[in-house]
């Protein structure tokens, strides 16, 4: 069978799981310079997805598409630390304050711009943002079919791929057409480890922005290996409309943050009986907490 | 998501020691890989930095992945089905987690696949990952046979045999028989060749041999009729694809139980000669004891952090009388000297593996070139302190270790006597690294030698002249006084002039040596570094200690004592 050519869409994220006391300004916007940025943990999902298609089936290629800042290069390198085989850095003012549908739009256009495909594959949502609204949008506009809360990829024919969802009262198995979008979960399987050799070999790839502002003394590397070179990709090379980026072509609007505390209020003593177990289950399934 | 590397900051004060310079433009050949292959370093910074990314992988893995699996691994244990080894569960995801990551085949030249690391990050990486799960280590530390083929096989065979190893195919040695253990002159098992299959074929019975189940082994054979010393035996390489071997039984072990010990049957398995015929023990052997004695230490120095950190921990958290239990004298004397004896086994490793370093690679590098003198001269000094410096670093360490996992349980008090705690694995584990690849009693025999030659004397004289910070000048007076002693004692022991005299001592000279040498390290380590300030002082106390008490009893035993002591 031929390669599959997958796209991933990965995107940058502060690491909202350990976030201290200063995670947050005073203004209610995220405090992005305190928190580490990391690879979104289910972009990582998708990756491994994408890199299970590929070890299956040679030949197949794939490309990260992210979007962000300058320094949101560095997804595109620890992807291809673990095998993808190029990435695109989609950057520039025009995006900046890009809400789902701006992104998707930017996204699905630069896409546009990479020729064709058979798969794109993206996690289901980023861990600053929670929407999971990303990843259907950009089928939307691309006209794609698309599966979400994948788990797995069972079974890849010519023309169609089978694949499990993951939903919250079991599994499905679904077969659908290709091309396709699929968003995947984290209950698919953890993403590999970088490769020694992948990592010593792409370690010095960079955007063009960042060989400007370089330190280093590599810089007569990116001629003799063109692999380090990272695209970037600006608004000028993707054909959009200017209303319909950044915050121009970004409907929401942030109206309040406010800092919710969790706390225990009361507490519920239970008899150490049957009885007592089995009403805390129907509340609990009552409540929708459970079931 | 601990990572084991970046959490252990002694890992990269000893990555990053002066003598890695030569090294790594020995070991790159003058960066000349870097047109050839693209992810080759272009320069000594770059190749560094490419050292210290892939151990933060291996740290990654091993604290992610190695590290949560050991208590099942140790639980689950593998098992043997139709003949074939069956690894417990979670072994087999560290293996392929390690093998995606292309940690196999780490040291080899790169023409083959390998990464073309030197000894030390190789180490090291085995340092992790045995603090992980020392059990699991020995699966992947087989690799090192593969430097043996690329020691002594013909670039043919290596084209074939290590790019399957670097592709994750696992290796396995098999020496010992159920009448050659510690002697393994008295192998057994043969090799005839035969002409109708054009083909050695090997018949006979391996014991005790560890992932004995491997895709690859090495096998050491009788392979000329009616020999009966080391003289007669050969090395071959067995492929578990050819068939011809069945595993009989795995042991059932104290500790390291992820990794299978099996009993072979081999019934014309058809074997490849490696090298030379009759230079198998003599010569092969011999060179992968030394990487495998090299490995154990690394293996005991992993096990001994895992054990202090597991006791550092429990001592903040457990609260007795009214406070934490780190807080009482007994206590913390006990942790300072383990934290001592870690950071001196660690030392002692990385020291032995530089130079085993620079000797390998030269004697590679006189395989594709002329060595000029000065270079030769240099491979010999080097290769003297390889052999002298690997059965220390394996028996002190392997020592050391199990004494940690004692205080650490001590530490724990009855909950370390459960199952509970980490710590009851570790001291299982542990035990066996003062005895595989040559026991404590071997390395001495092996060691001995440096103190009979004046071996160990001469490098503690170099390192007496080295320049140190004024505030260290006190160790240099104390451990000059204490190498006096130690020249006495060799000295008494040496003038009586009986062998079995000698014998009788060993043990105790080459302890002295040692606690004198790492005492020096950890002096030097202080004057590169004075966070190493308060272990040097500990240790040199400890030291002193020692020292002064094995050359009492030397001062005050005569030939005569034996006899009390003979059975």
């Amino acid at each position: 069978m031929k390669g599959l050519r997958i796209i991933v869409l990965a995107k940058q994220v502060p690491d909202t799981r350990n976030v201290g006391k200063d995670a947050m300004k005073a203004d209610g916007t995220v405090n992005r310079a305190v928190l580490p940025a990391i690879f979104n943990p289910e972009d990582l999902n998708a990756l491994e997805l994408a890199l299970r298609v590929k070890d299956e089936i040679p030949g197949t290629t794939i490309t990260i598409l992210t979007m962000g800042p300058g320094r949101a290069a560095e997804i595109i390198r620890e992807g291809l630390y673990r095998g993808a085989d190029g990435g695109i850095l989609l950057t520039d003012r025009a995006f900046a304050g890009s809400d789902t549908l701006a992104t998707s739009y930017a996204l699905s256009q630069a896409i546009k711009e990479m020729g064709e495909f058979d798969l794109i594959i993206a996690g289901r949502q980023a861990i600053d943002g929670d929407t999971a609204q990303v990843g259907p949008q950009v089928a939307e506009k691309l006209g794609l079919f698309q599966v979400t809360y994948v788990e797995a990829v069972l079974k890849i024919e010519k023309t169609k791929i089978t694949v499990r969802r993951r939903l919250d009262n079991g599994v499905e198995t679904v077969k659908a057409p290709l091309p396709l979008l699929l968003t995947v979960n984290s209950t698919a399987p953890d993403c590999r480890s970088r490769n020694a050799k992948l990592l010593m070999k792409y370690k010095h790839a960079r955007t063009v922005t960042e060989r400007q502002a370089a330190t280093e003394d590599y810089l007569y590397l990116y001629d003799s290996r063109p692999f380090l070179n990272i695209h970037e990709m600006t608004v000028n090379e993707i054909k959009s409309e200017a209303d319909q980026l950044g915050l121009l072509g970004s409907p929401t609007k942030v109206k309040r943050i406010e800092n919710v505390i969790l706390q225990a209020k009361d507490a519920k003593k239970l008899t150490a009986a049957d009885k007592g177990i089995n009403d805390l289950m129907k509340e609990l399934i009552d409540s929708h907490v459970i079931g | 998501m601990a990572n084991l590397y970046n959490d252990n900051r002694d890992l990269k004060f000893h990555l990053t020691h002066p003598m890695m310079q030569k090294l790594v433009m020995l070991k790159e050949r003058n960066f000349a890989d870097k047109s050839s292959f693209d992810y080759a370093p272009i320069d000594f910074e770059d190749a560094m930095d490419s050292y210290e990314r892939v151990l933060e992988v291996v740290g990654e893995i091993s604290g992610d992945i190695i590290g949560p699996n050991a208590e099942s691994i140790d639980a689950e244990g593998p098992r043997v089905v139709d003949g074939r080894v069956i690894y417990a569960k979670g072994t087999q995801e560290n293996l392929d987690a390690l093998i995606k990551a292309g940690l196999l085949g780490i040291t080899l030249p790169r023409r083959f696949g390998g990464l073309n690391f030197p000894i030390v990050p190789y180490i090291m990486a085995a340092d992790i990952v045995s603090r992980a799960d020392a059990g699991f280590v020995n699966i992947w530390g087989l690799q090192d046979c593969a430097e043996t083929l690329n020691e002594f096989a013909s670039e043919e065979q290596k084209e074939r045999w290590l790019t399957r190893v670097v592709n994750g195919e696992t290796m396995a040695m098999d020496l010992t028989e159920p009448d050659a253990g510690s002697d393994l002159q008295a192998v057994q098992l043969k090799a005839t060749f035969s002409e109708a299959k054009g083909t050695w074929l090997l018949n006979g019975v391996k014991r005790f041999i560890t992932n004995g189940d491997g895709d690859i082994a090495l096998v050491l054979a009788r392979s000329e009729e009616g020999t009966r010393d080391g003289r007669g035996l050969s090395m071959y390489v067995y492929d578990k694809r050819k068939g011809g071997v069945t595993v009989r039984r795995i042991e059932h072990k104290m500790g390291i139980i992820g990794s299978p010990t099996c009993e072979l049957v081999f019934k014309d398995a058809p074997g490849e000669l490696i090298g030379n015929r009759k230079m198998g023990l003599i010569k092969y052997v011999m060179a992968l004891m030394n990487g495998a004695r090299l490995g154990i230490a690394a293996q005991s120095v992993g096990i001994s952090e895992a054990a202090y950190r597991e006791a550092l921990q429990y001592a903040k958290e457990r609260v007795q009388f009214g406070k934490a239990i780190i807080q009482f004298p007994a206590v913390y004397e006990m942790l300072s000297v383990m934290k001592a004896k870690l950071d001196a086994s660690r030392t002692l490793l990385y020291e032995t593996s530089r130079f085993v370093d620079v000797y390998k690679t030269y004697q590679h590098i006189s395989e594709e070139r002329k060595l000029t003198n000065v270079e030769r001269d240099e491979m010999k000094e080097f290769q003297r302190l390889a052999d002298l410096f690997t059965p220390l670093a394996k028996g002190i360490t392997s020592e050391f270790c199990n004494q940690n996992a004692y205080d650490a349980i001590q530490i724990h008090g009855g909950s370390g006597f459960m199952k509970d705690y980490a710590v009851e694995r570790i001291y299982r584990d542990a035990r066996i690294t003062s005895i595989y690849e040559g026991t404590t009693q071997l390395q001495v025999v092996a060691a001995i030698r440096g103190v009979t030659t004046g071996g160990y004397l001469k490098q503690i004289h170099a390192y007496e002249k080295l320049d140190l910070r004024p505030e260290l000048e006190k160790f240099r007076r104390i451990l000059i006084s204490l190498t006096q002693d130690y020249e006495e004692a060799a000295e008494n022991v040496i003038t009586v002039g009986d062998n079995e005299y000698i014998d009788f001592h060993a043990r105790r000279l080459v302890e002295m040596a040692g606690y004198i040498i790492m005492s020096y390290l950890l002096v030097i380590d202080a004057n590169r570094d004075m966070e190493y300030f308060r272990t040097a002082q500990v240790f040199n106390k400890m030291a002193k200690g020692e020292v002064k008490a094995r050359g009492e009893f030397i001062r005050a035993s005569s030939l005569e004592d034996i006899g009390n002591y003979k059975y």
